[in-house]
């Protein structure tokens, strides 16, 4: 049985907190990815981040169900924050434990190419010039298209 | 019938979500953009770059070619671009 644990919300998060979450599960690995707001090389004022409730936290159990089933793991956490935030804040964190490195590492790596391409999630940058949405990246789905040969 | 709007969409039509109640002539995704494009120019030009307009049905994604019904709620949306 895997333990899915999904947050979605405004809140920052200690990486302590979360990794200690993990822990208390897990025996051999546990693998993170910690995604930061950019600065954009000082252009960036704030990035906004807009979701579908409800759809988003069903999309990012799939995806985590969904890992799952490929390898052998015994906790997934998800969290992602929403609202405005500034360069160097947290935006998400992903965290995979299993019995070996290859699963976890795998397993998060997997979560995070899914969640870029799937869940409900919409970024608006504020700069000097404006606030504008963010477009989608087609390299975001060759990332994932690399799961599915 | 129940339609959420985000991002640029939200932004063109000026709501987040609204209840239209569902003309009869309306059973695909495709037949409700045409509708909802008859309600103005803001609705105009949040499907005026239609194949880059997502939706959900139910909060599952679908295609502009699924079916719907009056009892169902749409979500529509530019691709995504979390993480």
């Amino acid at each position: 049985m895997c333990d899915i644990s999904i947050t979605v919300g405004p809140d920052d998060v200690s990486l302590d907190a979360e990794i200690n979450q993990m822990s208390a599960a897990a025996t051999g690995a546990i693998a993170t990815f910690t995604g930061i707001v950019r600065d954009s090389g000082g252009e960036l004022i704030s990035l906004t981040l807009e979701h579908y409730p409800g759809m988003t936290e069903k999309k990012l159990h799939q995806i985590a169900d969904q890992a799952c089933q490929y390898w052998p793991l015994n906790a997934i956490r998800i969290t992602h924050r929403v609202g405005r935030l500034l360069p160097s804040d947290m935006i998400v964190f992903v965290a995979a434990s299993s019995a070996h490195r290859e699963a976890a590492l795998k397993a998060v790596h997997f979560i995070m190419d899914y969640l870029k391409t799937e869940a409900p999630f919409w970024k608006a940058e504020e700069t000097s010039a404006g606030t504008h949405w963010v477009d989608a990246r087609e390299s975001d789905d060759k990332a994932k298209e690399k799961w599915q040969a | 019938m129940q339609i959420r709007y985000f991002a640029w969409l939200k932004d063109h039509t000026g709501c987040s979500q609204e209840t239209i109640a569902l003309p009869q002539e309306v059973s695909t995704i495709a037949q409700l953009i045409a509708h909802l494009e008859g309600r103005g120019a803001g609705y105009q030009r949040a499907f005026q770059n239609r194949e880059v307009v997502r939706v959900a049905i139910n909060q599952e994604f679908a295609t502009h070619d699924d079916t719907i019904n009056d009892s169902d709620e749409i979500g529509f949306f530019p691709p995504v671009t979390g993480g």
